[in-house]
C-alpha cells in the first residue's frame, strides 16, 4: 500500500506512441508480476482452490463419518487427528474448502454489488436521494448482523444460498458507507468538472471516472471483508443456522471450540486456513491496487 | 459590435442552502452570486475580478452549467442554456469550455496525457479514430507539448505543463467560448507569463471569446478588453480595460487598484486600506453590500442597495455617490 516501498520496475519506455494501450498494459503487468508479495498470494490461493476442485477426488470421504476414536492427535490415527465426535480433520479441511470459498466469495460479491452501488449513487447524486439511501444503510447497520441474518436463515430455511444472502445483506452498509465518502471527496475534485464540462454522462463518470480513483480504499475493504464473511459463516454454523449437511472451515471450528484445550489441531489447522486464505486475498489486492497506479510506475 | 453578443448572462443567481444549525432553524442561504449581468462580444476577453470568496468561480461554473444556477438566464448564441434539456447541453458543450484554476486537481490522475486531450472527441464522437489521434497530436503542438508526452501521467508533468495539457483538452473541440478560472495563479511567477501569453495567442489565433476569471488586476489589464468588478457575489463596477484602470469611479475598485503598487494613478496616489474582513456571504450587510468597509458610506448606504447603472456610455457603476466621489477625485 505505502508509496515509500516501490516495487521495482522492469524498465518499460513509455515514448513509443504507437502501442500505447498495449505498452500500458504490459507495465501493469510487469508491476503485478514484479510484486513478489502478491504473486506468493496467487500461487497459494490457487493451491488452495485446486484442493477444493480436486481434492474431495483424491480423498474421498465423508466429513462427516466418524473414523474412530475422538481426540486423537494428528498422526495418530489421521494426518490431522480426529475432532471431538471420532470425525477425520484432513477430510473435513479437504471437503470444507469448495464451500466455505463459494460461500466467501459469493457472499463478498453480493456485498460489494450492493456497497458499491448504494454508496456510489448516494454519494454522486447527493441530495434527497443520499438521504434516503444514507437513512436505509443506517437501518441495516444499527440491526445486528449475526440476529439479522438468523431471522433471515429462520425465515428462508438453511439453505447454501441462504446464508450467502444473509451474510451479504447483512454486511454491505460499511461498503457502502466507504464508497459514498470517497465518492462525495473524488466528485468536488475538478477533473470531474472537466469531464462534465466536455459532456461525460453520469453513468460514465461513477464508472470510469470516480470509481477507479476511489478504489485504493475500497480494495483493502473488501479483502477484509472477505476474511469477515468466512468468520460470519462460522458464526452462523455455530449457531447451526447452516446447511447442515455441508462441511466449511468455519463450521469446524464452531463445532469444535469448546474443545480446543483438549484437541487444539480440530479448531487451529481450520482456522490456519482461513488465516491463509484471507492474507492471500489482500495480498492479491494489495498488488492490484499498486499496479494500477500510475504514481507508482517509473518515469 | 453591435451584434447580438456571444454570451449574454441576465440576472444570473446562485444560492446554496446551507445545513440547518438546529432541527427547527430556518435553512440559511448563501448567495454565492446574486444577479449578475454582463455581455461577451465575439472574440472579446472579459475579465472578472474580486477578492477570494466573492463568487467568481460559481458565476463561471453556473453560466456553463457546471453549477445549478437558482435563476436568471445565459444566452448563448441566443439560446438559453439554463432552459436545454440535457441531451441539448451536451451537444452545446462542444461550443464552450473552462480552464481551471489548479492544473493539479483538473487532471484525472489515472489517465495519460494523450486520452485526456483525446476525451472531449471521444465523448462527444468527432472524427474517426485516427482523425483523432492526428488531432490530438496536433493540439499537443499548439500549445507547446511534444507529442511523445502523450503517454505520461499527470503526475509526471510539472505545474505549468499541466496547464498547457488543460489548455489542450479545452480547445479539442475547437469551442468559441473558455471560461477561464485563474488559469495562472496556481503557478510559479516564472512560468505565469508562459502561460498568459499561451492564452492571448490562442485567443487572437483562434478568434476565442474569454471570461477571465483572476483576482490579479495586473494580469487582467494585460489581457481583458473589459473588466466587471465583483464583491459579495454582485458586480459592482463595469467598464473598458483603459476606462476602469484610468478612471475607477467605485470606492472598492478604488482600493483595489490602489494595492497595486504600479497602479496609483494621481488622484489615488495612497493606498486605500479597507477596514474589516469581507463580510460573511451568508449573513450579508443590507443597503449596499460595500458599506461595511466602504470609506464614503453614509446613512443612505446602509439601508438602500444602489442598482449597477450606465451613468456613462459603457461605466457601469453601483454606488449612490459615484459622481460626487467623481468630483472630489477630479479636484
Ligand atoms: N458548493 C457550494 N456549497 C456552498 N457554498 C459554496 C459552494 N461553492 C462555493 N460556495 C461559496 O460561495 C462563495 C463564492 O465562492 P467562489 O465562487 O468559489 O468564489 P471565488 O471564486 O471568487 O473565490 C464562497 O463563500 C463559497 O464558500
Ligand atoms: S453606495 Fe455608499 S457604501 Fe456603497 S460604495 Fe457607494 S458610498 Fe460606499
Ligand atoms: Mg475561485
Amino acid at each position: 500500500m505505502s508509496e515509500a516501498q516501490e516495487p521495482t520496475v522492469p524498465p518499460v519506455r513509455f515514448d513509443d506512441p504507437a502501442d500505447v494501450p498495449e505498452v500500458r498494459w504490459r507495465v501493469t503487468a510487469a508491476m503485478f508480476y514484479g510484486n513478489k508479495a502478491a504473486v506468493l498470494g496467487i500461487a497459494v490461493l490457487a493451491a488452495i482452490l485446486l484442493v477444493g476442485l480436486f481434492g474431495p477426488l483424491l480423498l474421498q470421504a465423508d466429513p462427516f463419518a466418524i473414523v474412530g476414536a475422538p481426540l486423537t492427535a494428528p498422526g495418530e490415527l489421521r494426518p490431522l487427528g480426529t475432532d471431538y465426535l471420532g470425525r477425520d480433520v484432513l477430510a473435513g479441511m479437504i471437503h470444507g474448502t469448495r464451500p466455505t470459498l463459494i460461500v466467501a466469495l459469493s457472499a463478498t460479491a453480493f456485498t460489494v454489488v450492493i456497497g458499491l452501488s448504494v454508496g456510489a449513487v448516494a454519494g454522486f447524486y447527493g441530495g434527497r436521494i443520499d438521504n434516503l439511501l444514507m437513512r436505509i444503510t443506517e437501518f441495516f447497520q444499527v440491526l445486528p448482523p449475526l440476529v439479522f441474518a438468523m431471522v433471515i436463515v429462520a425465515i428462508m430455511g438453511a439453505h447454501f444460498m441462504t446464508v450467502i444472502i444473509a451474510i451479504g445483506v447483512t454486511t454491505w452498509t460499511n461498503l457502502a458507507r466507504l464508497t459514498r465518502a470517497e465518492f462525495l471527496k473524488i466528485k468536488e475534485r475538478e477533473f470531474v468538472l472537466a469531464d462534465r464540462a466536455i459532456g461525460v454522462r453520469d453513468s460514465r463518470l461513477i464508472l470510469r471516472v470516480l470509481l477507479p480513483n476511489a478504489l485504493p480504499p475500497l480494495i483493502i475493504a473488501v479483502t477484509l471483508q472477505t476474511g469477515l464473511t468466512i468468520i460470519y459463516e462460522a458464526a452462523l454454523s455455530f449457531l447451526g443456522l447452516t446447511d447442515p449437511d455441508i462441511m466449511t472451515w468455519g463450521k469446524m471450528i464452531g463445532l469444535s471450540r469448546d474443545f480446543f484445550f483438549d484437541a487444539w489441531w480440530s479448531v487451529t489447522f481450520p482456522g490456519l486456513a482461513i488465516l491463509l486464505t484471507t492474507l492471500c486475498i489482500a495480498l492479491i489486492g494489495d498488488g492490484l491496487n499498486d499496479a494500477f497506479n500510475p504514481r507508482l510506475r517509473g518515469r | 459590435m453591435s451584434a447580438e453578443p456571444l454570451v449574454r448572462v441576465e440576472n444570473l443567481n446562485v444560492h446554496f442552502q446551507m445545513p440547518r444549525p438546529h432541527l427547527l432553524a430556518p435553512r440559511p442561504v448563501l448567495h454565492a452570486v446574486d444577479g449578475v449581468s454582463f455581455e461577451i462580444a465575439r472574440g472579446r476577453v472579459l475579465g472578472l475580478v474580486g477578492e477570494s470568496g466573492c463568487g467568481k468561480t460559481t458565476s463561471g461554473l453556473a453560466l456553463l452549467r457546471l453549477v445549478a444556477a437558482t435563476g436568471g438566464r445565459v444566452l448563448f448564441d441566443g439560446t438559453d442554456i439554463l432552459a436545454l434539456d440535457a441531451e441539448a447541453m451536451r451537444g452545446m458543450r462542444r461550443h464552450m469550455q473552462v480552464i481551471f484554476q489548479d492544473p493539479y486537481s483538473s487532471l484525472n490522475p489515472r489517465q495519460t496525457a494523450g486520452d485526456i486531450v483525446r476525451a472531449p472527441l471521444d465523448t462527444q464522437g468527432v472524427g474517426s479514430a485516427a482523425e483523432r489521434a492526428a488531432r490530438v497530436d496536433e493540439l499537443f503542438a499548439l500549445v507547446g507539448l511534444r507529442s511523445n508526452q502523450k503517454a505520461l501521467y499527470p503526475h509526471q508533468f510539472s505545474g505549468g505543463q499541466r496547464q498547457r495539457i488543460c489548455i489542450a483538452r479545452a480547445l479539442a473541440l475547437t469551442p468559441d467560448f473558455i471560461v477561464c478560472d485563474e488559469p495562472v495563479s496556481a503557478l510559479d511567477v516564472a512560468i505565469q507569463a508562459q502561460i498568459l501569453n499561451l492564452l492571448c495567442k490562442l485567443q487572437d489565433e483562434l478568434n476565442l471569446t474569454y471570461l477571465f476569471i483572476s483576482h490579479d488586476l495586473a494580469v487582467v489589464q494585460h489581457i481583458c478588453d473589459e473588466i466587471a468588478v465583483m464583491y459579495l457575489g454582485s458586480i459592482v463596477e463595469k467598464a473598458d480595460n483603459a476606462a476602469l484602470f484610468e478612471n475607477p469611479r467605485h470606492p472598492y475598485t478604488r482600493a483595489l487598484l490602489s494595492a497595486v503598487p504600479s497602479r496609483r494613478t494621481p488622484a489615488s496616489a495612497t493606498r486605500i486600506r479597507l477596514e474589516g474582513d469581507i463580510p460573511n456571504p451568508i449573513e450579508r450587510p443590507d443597503g449596499c453590500r460595500f458599506h461595511t468597509r466602504c470609506p464614503h458610506a453614509q446613512a443612505r448606504c446602509r439601508t438602500e442597495a444602489p442598482a449597477l447603472t450606465e451613468d456613462r456610455p459603457g461605466h457601469w457603476v453601483a454606488c449612490h455617490f459615484s459622481n460626487e466621489l467623481d468630483a472630489a477625485a477630479d479636484d
